[in-house]
């Protein structure tokens, strides 16, 4: 079937939780998912688990994205998937990022937390992740040499 | 992913998902939108709805947080829309409005809504009415629009709202800029924000200036000076809407406005349709393709298209536009 309706972009509500107070990597971020031709939804600093859920319903996000570099990723990140369950909406895929050593990143993901991704990390390969999680209907898929 | 079916009964339930799911189908102009539009039929009250727009930077996202903060404390129920610019190279955006708004995040009587300008089928005028009817069939007293006045997006927004605030700033020769623009034809009342900042007074002269070489209108723009970070001047902003509301309505302008969005929407609604109608029968009819494609100029195909979907009786045996069920077929009449 021929559609010319324009596809919706992917909507990606991109937060920081926990106290501590810059921005600049989440920024960065936000910029190559926009490039990637994503909607990115930045809600800004010291967002509760709370708070970024209720944001993804309001606007309707299919994705999460949270970036935390206090150490509290054991409680934040499960937290925000216990949130998601209690509103009915485990269907919204949540990634982070932030320094967790790899037994935490393998328990969170036990937990439901999609993918980690630590620092020093190419954007690239947070795109190339969410395209394949995330595939436009007709689009080539990118190669899997980047994971 | 289950929630098509139960699109109405998840939206009467009061839960925000079944909004926020409504609005964006709205927004992709999705069938089961339209289905849910018609069920909810007496339900689309209209709230209030003012728009706020201006350049970027001039503290549009925090007078509207400082708006939603006072009507919250006179217990009104407040939806917001903001709209940012897409990227013109990529499609993508960043919607940075809520940052503004954090004060508001957990408050059941506030809805924000953040969406980019472009990629609406039909304009982004479209689904931004019919998200309006459906924040107001949900139960909010008061919607609120923020664009960003640097492109067509203001223009269609301000065609939704009742009264549309033009948001200035001291000393950034915005005024000036924004009247050149055009942007003065829209504006019910000025703000000019960020009041702390010298130059203040100077702007809010120009403003008086500009509006005195004007046609003497019915309705004078005031000029409201804020400091949104504070909420200075918001009760006054608030006030300065409700005197345009009562102008509407005692010059019968409301009325008038209220019936020239109707006939806009049905002609809009109209377009939509004819538009993947025809781009529907373009793809389907080759011969028609190739007769176009031969001719080089789209006025035939045009015609032919046109007389094959309005005329009655007209054989067309293709199915009739999603959604749109039986009484869109011509043979009925
Ligand atoms: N000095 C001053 N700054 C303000 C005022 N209102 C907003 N701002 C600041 O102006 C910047 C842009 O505000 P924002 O609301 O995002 O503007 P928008 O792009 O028009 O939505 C932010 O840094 C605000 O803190 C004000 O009344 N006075
Ligand atoms: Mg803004």
């Amino acid at each position: 079937m021929a559609s010319h309706a324009p596809v919706k972009p992917l909507r990606i509500v991109l937060a920081k939780v926990g106290l501590d107070g810059h921005d600049r990597g989440v920024k960065v971020v936000a910029r190559a998912l926009r490039d990637a031709g994503y909607e990115v939804i930045y809600t800004g600093l010291r967002q509760t688990p709370e708070m970024v859920v209720e944001a993804a319903l309001q606007e309707d996000a299919q994705v999460i994205g949270l970036s935390l570099h206090s150490g509290a990723h054991m409680t934040l990140f499960p937290a925000v998937i216990e949130e998601l369950k209690r509103r009915e909406a485990e269907d919204i895929v949540v990634f982070g990022g932030g320094i967790i050593p790899d037994e935490d990143i393998a328990e969170l993901k036990r937990m439901g937390v999609a993918e980690i991704f630590t620092p020093g990390t190419p954007l690239q390969d947070i795109v190339d992740w969410l395209r394949r999680r995330f595939p436009e209907p007709g689009a080539p898929a990118p190669s899997a040499a980047s994971s | 992913m289950n929630g098509r079916r139960d699109l109405v009964a998840e939206f009467r339930s009061g839960n925000v998902r079944g909004l926020a799911r409504a609005i964006t189908l709205v927004e992709q102009r999705d069938p089961s939108a339209r289905r849910l539009l018609t069920a909810l039929g007496g339900e689309l009250r209209r709230p209030r709805v003012v728009g706020f727009t201006g350049a970027p930077g001039t503290g549009k996202s925090t007078l509207v947080d400082a708006l939603v903060a006072l009507l919250r404390r006179r217990d009104r129920t407040v939806a917001v829309i903001a709209v940012d610019p897409n990227s013109p190279y990529s499609g993508g955006a960043i919607l940075g409005d809520r940052i503004r708004m954090q004060g508001h995040a957990l408050d059941p009587g506030v809805y924000i809504r953040s969406m980019g300008a472009r990629g609406h089928l039909g304009g982004l005028s479209v689904a931004t009415r019919e998200a309006v009817r459906l924040l107001g069939a949900f139960g909010f007293q008061h919607v609120i629009l923020e664009t960003v006045g640097v492109g067509q997006s203001e223009l269609e927004v301000a065609a939704i709202a009742d009264s549309t605030a033009v948001v200035l700033t001291p000393g950034s020769g915005d005024g000036v800029q924004m009247i050149k623009a055009g942007i003065m034809e829209i504006a019910d009342v000025f703000v000019v924000n960020k009041a702390d900042l010298p130059g203040a007074q100077r702007t809010v002269q120009e403003v008086r200036n500009l509006l005195s070489l004007g046609p003497k209108l019915e309705w004078r723009p005031p000029i409201v000076t804020t400091v949104a970070a504070t909420g200075e001047g918001v009760e006054e902003l608030l006030e300065a809407f409700e005197r345009h509301r009562e102008h509407l309505e005692r010059s019968g302008e409301g009325r008038r406005r209220a019936e020239a969005r109707l006939k806009d929407e049905a002609a809009d609604l109209v377009a939509e349709w004819a538009r993947a109608e025809a781009r529907r029968l373009l793809d389907e009819d080759r011969e028609l393709a190739a007769r176009l494609l031969r001719d080089r100029v789209p006025y035939a195909a045009a015609d032919e298209i046109l007389t094959r979907r309005l005329t009655p009786g007209a054989v067309d045996r293709s199915s009739p536009p999603a959604g749109r069920g039986e009484e869109a077929r011509p043979e009925r009449s």
